[in-house]
């Protein structure tokens, strides 16, 4: 096969994913989920545990050492089989709190301690580079394979360029996909789907070379049967302590690797998603481990001696002359290492820059998380994350020289992550698990990972020199690396499993038992350990302190984005029963908020936020004994009780902002009625004098013309008024007429501006437009919308009082509805005002400046109303700021 | 609900689901038993493990866990045990 061919092919793939992946990220943004969130497509997800590793290791694993290579995937079968013992409650808590990574999982358990994340996260780190290393490494071996095939000779010019240019081509697919927003609950559905694809892929070509194996090469799988009986993999070596040790090892690491917890508990699986994945992963497992004995088998008679079986799945077709099967085997393997090193990166980006760079960033600048943009450094330290990871992965892959079998280098990983999860297990199940004891396990077991697996791992005088092998450091032989306290003549990986679990193990048990934990890590304790009958009664963080609700919508802009943050504080206020933005900033609030801003951030930083602005003291001990008490009581109480006297409150709640309304626009209405009949009053009073001098007659025709169009004027003054009046109560009756049509709203916004230029033509104000944004068509009655943009921006011209007034409109379309946003860089309106401006006869500032009788924003809302839309005052933004929504197109209402 | 009127009926399926999550709870454990099982026997003539016999257990052991995870998934996720308070 042409070399270039493979080239292009592999480029043609990559290409293919991109598309799959854009057209996924279009689809979610557009708001259609749907199948995107499918139980097949997390199963199909979850299949990034069959790595390069799985796709040409297995088959090289077990021409070594026969079915051992099985207990790689028996370990995750027994986990996902049983998966209402553990995962179920992963996943819901997960889901409750919003955890975005393992690092946070743990973080977050143990009272928000950013140090735990820290350290997992410095553990997966280690962990990992290795197994990124691999799968380069792999990737580079399988096209070396081609190139070595090439008739003509062609020979591939260097294999570290190759590398490079991998590790450069997943860099930027992670980066574009991985990191393109900053979303609520870190969930890429581009990357999901893409991986998705890529797991039918390596499925369908392992498949295929097994076929190919059993019915082609060999004659039907009873052959195969006597093929194995008369091979040298007849028997193979089965020692019971590795068999069960591996078992265990690979059912940790399925769930505490980075990249399995990314797609099983951060992208958001429920349980009707695990319900599915509980037997279809393991089938899908079963299916790609079904011909590996087969392969290993069959190229082992046929490929020459000391052919790599870490590649048979490749080259046995290659020298069967399958070059199409070849391809496809090809790509399989592609696929596994690239979706592998795509999620392994995004998780490990997340956990270092909302565990290790997000700290230090608020160290530095604690104020920053009320005026810097947060989201913009969280992005970039993810992608510079990403970059550092697969850099450190190359940069392994380039020292390791990419000798070592590939199975190795997987289990040593293995191990390594597998130290979370006596901390994970102790910390979902036991209440007793403490912050310090976490510590002290994980510090435990990555010390003693690292020593007795993974810097032997590189080889005698590599990291340790070979005299610490043979006699321990300084001579202490119960301290060599490989037989620890003098247990000799045991597997080294067994051995290294063995202490660094055992000692893991019990140096969380002992120091959990011997510290007392604080009040944040006994509340998240309780939250954890009981989150299926909780969820009700969960402790509430915030009692003590109280914070501004507009500086926490300001902080959570700077997180989640303008648009997500008015979002979730409209409907925290509409559920408190109260209109516009800004929800009272109960203890419940907080917390969910908290808990909001971790799926973006994590626990640690999150928590670290909100006590900026609520204030460091969050509970105590007594707190919790209190709210321990208070929830007893309240479980004495009746459900329905319960919920009686919550709508009771809230109806009250209302009940006394309607009144509190009442009486302000009673008093406004006098005001109102007495500045109406002053307006009234003012151009009768002149029409009536002029006219008296009209009628007695015996005047210069220059002054009767002169009274004449005073009294035209006051007339059209009058008219004036009595038309808004009325063009009111056509508007609240719903008996307008609307004459809808199709209108380019930036014309519109023209229109607009040159009419409101009028008021107070002296003031200059800079306009600030997104005209590409602007330029989109709606259905509804453009002349109505003008008004209403006329209005906003005379408004503006009115009372802005800045010094260099600017006027900022912002067009943005969303799900069918666009929203124009009026904001002016003025003082703004002030809070307790900003209630009651849509009312009829409302004015905040003194008469006379006014000039209108108060109806124009009145005006507005019922005009919207009619449009299927709406108006309202957006608080945080920094001046005045009105926002008008209005449905793309406007269906007529059915008369 | 319709259901009400019988509250034998009820029961026995609140006992069923009781029963069911037991299950669940314990096909692991004895699936864990059943692949350590290959450690116990004897090979035919060698001292080794034979790799086609135990191959064929091992895949036969791990397609009746598919299976049986495979029918008890869907009495799981009903009602999702919302309204019925997890026990011990």
């Amino acid at each position: 096969m042409p070399f270039n061919l493979l080239v292009l092919a592999c480029l043609g793939y990559v290409a293919f994913l991109f598309a799959v992946a854009f057209l996924a990220e279009r689809r979610a943004a557009m708001g259609r989920v749907g199948w995107l969130r499918s139980p097949l497509i997390y199963t199909l997800s979850l299949s990034i545990y069959c790595t390069a590793w799985t796709f040409y290791g297995a088959v090289g694993y077990a021409a070594r050492s026969g079915l051992e290579f099985l207990t790689i995937y028996l370990g995750p079968t027994l986990v996902f089989v049983g998966w209402w013992l553990l995962l179920r409650k992963l996943v819901r808590i997960g889901r409750q709190q919003r955890v975005t990574s393992i690092a946070d999982l743990i973080s977050s358990r143990f009272g928000k301690s950013n140090l735990l994340g820290i350290v997992v996260t410095l553990l997966a780190v280690v962990a990992a580079t290795p197994y990124i290393a691999l799968q380069l490494q792999s990737v580079t071996l399988s096209f070396a394979v081609f190139a070595s095939e090439t008739p003509e000779g062609w020979a591939l010019p260097d294999r570290d360029a190759t590398a490079i240019w991998v590790a450069a081509g997943l860099a930027l697919f992670t980066i574009l996909f991985g990191t393109r927003n900053l979303d609520a609950n870190e969930q890429h559905h581009g990357v999901v789907l893409a991986i998705a694809v890529e797991a039918v892929v390596k499925l369908l070509a392992l498949l295929a070379v097994g076929v190919f194996v059993v019915w082609g090469l060999a004659g039907g799988p009873a052959d195969v049967f006597a093929r194995i009986e008369a091979s040298e993999l007849r028997d193979w070596p089965l020692e019971p302590g590795r068999w069960t040790g591996l078992i265990f090892v690979s059912a940790a690491a399925v769930i505490c690797l980075p990249r399995m917890f990314q797609v099983m508990v951060v992208e958001g699986g429920d349980e009707r998603h695990l319900a599915r994945a509980s037997w279809a992963f393991p089938a899908y497992l079963l299916l790609m481990s079904l011909f590996i004995v087969p392969i290993a088998v069959v190229g082992l008679e046929r490929m020459p001696d000391g052919a790599n079986p870490d590649m048979f799945v490749l080259t046995l077709p290659l020298a069967e002359g399958q070059g199409t099967l070849a391809m496809l085997a090809f790509l399989g393997g592609f696929s596994s290492a690239t979706s592998m090193v795509i999620v392994e990166s995004i998780a490990l980006a997340t956990m270092v820059s909302n565990h290790v760079v997000m700290p230090i960033w608020l160290k530095l600048r604690p104020k920053a998380a009320l005026t810097g943009d947060v989201r913009r450094t969280v992005i970039l330290s993810r992608r510079l994350a990403i970059v550092a990871v697969l850099s450190l992965g190359y940069l392994y892959y380039r020292m390791s020289g990419g000798s070592a079998a590939l199975a190795a280098i997987g289990l040593i990983a293995f191990v390594g992550m597998a130290q979370v999860m006596p901390v994970l297990v102790g910390g979902l199940f036991w209440r007793g698990a403490t912050k310090v004891g976490a510590v002290a396990g994980l510090v435990t077991g990555f010390v003693v990972w690292a020593y007795t697996l993974y810097l032997p791992s590189f080889g005698p005088d590599a990291a340790l020199s070979a005299a610490v092998f043979a006699e321990g450091p300084g001579g202490i032989g119960w301290l060599r690396p490989q037989a620890l306290f003098g247990v000799e003549g045991l597997d080294p990986l067994l051995h290294a499993l063995v202490w660094s679990i055992a000692l893991n193990t019990f140096a969380f048990c002992l120091f959990s038992v011997l510290t007392f934990p604080g009040p944040v890590e006994r509340m998240q304790g309780a939250a954890f350990v009981n989150v299926f009958d909780a969820e009700a009664a969960g402790p509430k963080g915030w009692t003590r302190g109280w914070a501004e609700p507009e500086a926490l919508l300001m902080m959570t802009q700077r997180i989640l984005g303008e648009e997500a943050a008015l979002a979730l504080f409209a409907a925290e206020a509409r559920a408190q029963g109260k209109d516009g933005f800004l929800p009272e900033p109960t203890p419940d609030f907080v917390a969910g908020l908290e808990r909001r801003l971790a799926g973006s951030v994590g626990a640690a930083t999150a928590h670290a936020m909100i006590s900026q602005l609520v204030g460091r003291a969050t509970v105590s001990v007594e707190d919790l004994m209190a709210v321990a008490n208070e929830t007893a009581q309240i479980m004495e109480y009746s459900a329905q009780l319960e919920t009686q006297r919550e709508e009771l409150t809230r109806t009250a709640q209302q009940l006394r902002e309607a009144n509190e309304k009442l009486t302000q626009l009673s008093v406004q209405k006098d005001a109102f009625l007495s500045q109406i009949s002053h307006e009234l009053r003012t151009p009768m009073t002149s029409i009536r004098a002029f006219s008296e001098i009209l009628t007695e007659g015996d005047l210069p025709p220059e002054m009767v013309a002169n009274y004449g169009r005073i009294i035209h004027e006051e007339a059209i003054r009058l008219t004036r008024l009595l038309d808004d009046l009325l063009d009111l109560s056509v508007l609240e009756n719903g008996s307008v007429q609307l004459n809808i049509g199709l209108a380019n709203l930036q014309q519109l916004i023209d229109r607009a501006l040159a009419a409101a230029g009028h008021t107070r033509p002296e003031r200059s104000f800079l306009i600030l437009r997104d005209l590409p944004a602007e330029n989109l068509f709606v259905r509804t009655d453009a002349d109505r919308l003008v008004q209403v943009f006329i209005n906003l921006i005379s408004n503006a011209r009115k009372y802005c009082d800045a010094a260099a007034p600017e006027l900022r409109i912002v067009v943005r379309q969303r799900a069918g509805r666009v929203s124009v946003d009026f904001i002016d860089n003025g003082s703004g309106i002030p809070k307790q005002s900003q209630r009651i401006i849509f009312e009829k006869f409302a004015r905040l500032t003194d008469q006379t400046r006014a000039g209108g009788a108060g109806l124009g924003l009145a005006i507005c809302r019922e005009v919207m109303a009619n449009l299927g839309g709406g108006i309202d005052y957006l608080p945080g933004q920094g001046g005045a700021a009105f926002r008008v929504t209005l449905p793309l197109r406007l269906e007529q209402k059915a008369a | 609900m319709k259901q009400r009127r019988v509250p034998l009926f009820l029961k026995r399926r609140s006992y069923r689901k009781r029963r069911l999550r037991d299950a669940a709870r314990m096909l692991p454990v004895f699936g864990l038993f059943l692949l350590l099982v290959p450690v116990l026997w004897r090979p035919a003539e060698t001292v080794r493990a034979d790799t086609a016999p135990d191959g064929i257990y091992l895949f036969v052991v791990w397609f009746g866990l598919i299976l049986v995870a495979a029918l008890m998934a869907p009495g799981l996720t009903e009602e999702s045990g919302g309204d019925d308070p997890e026990e011990g």
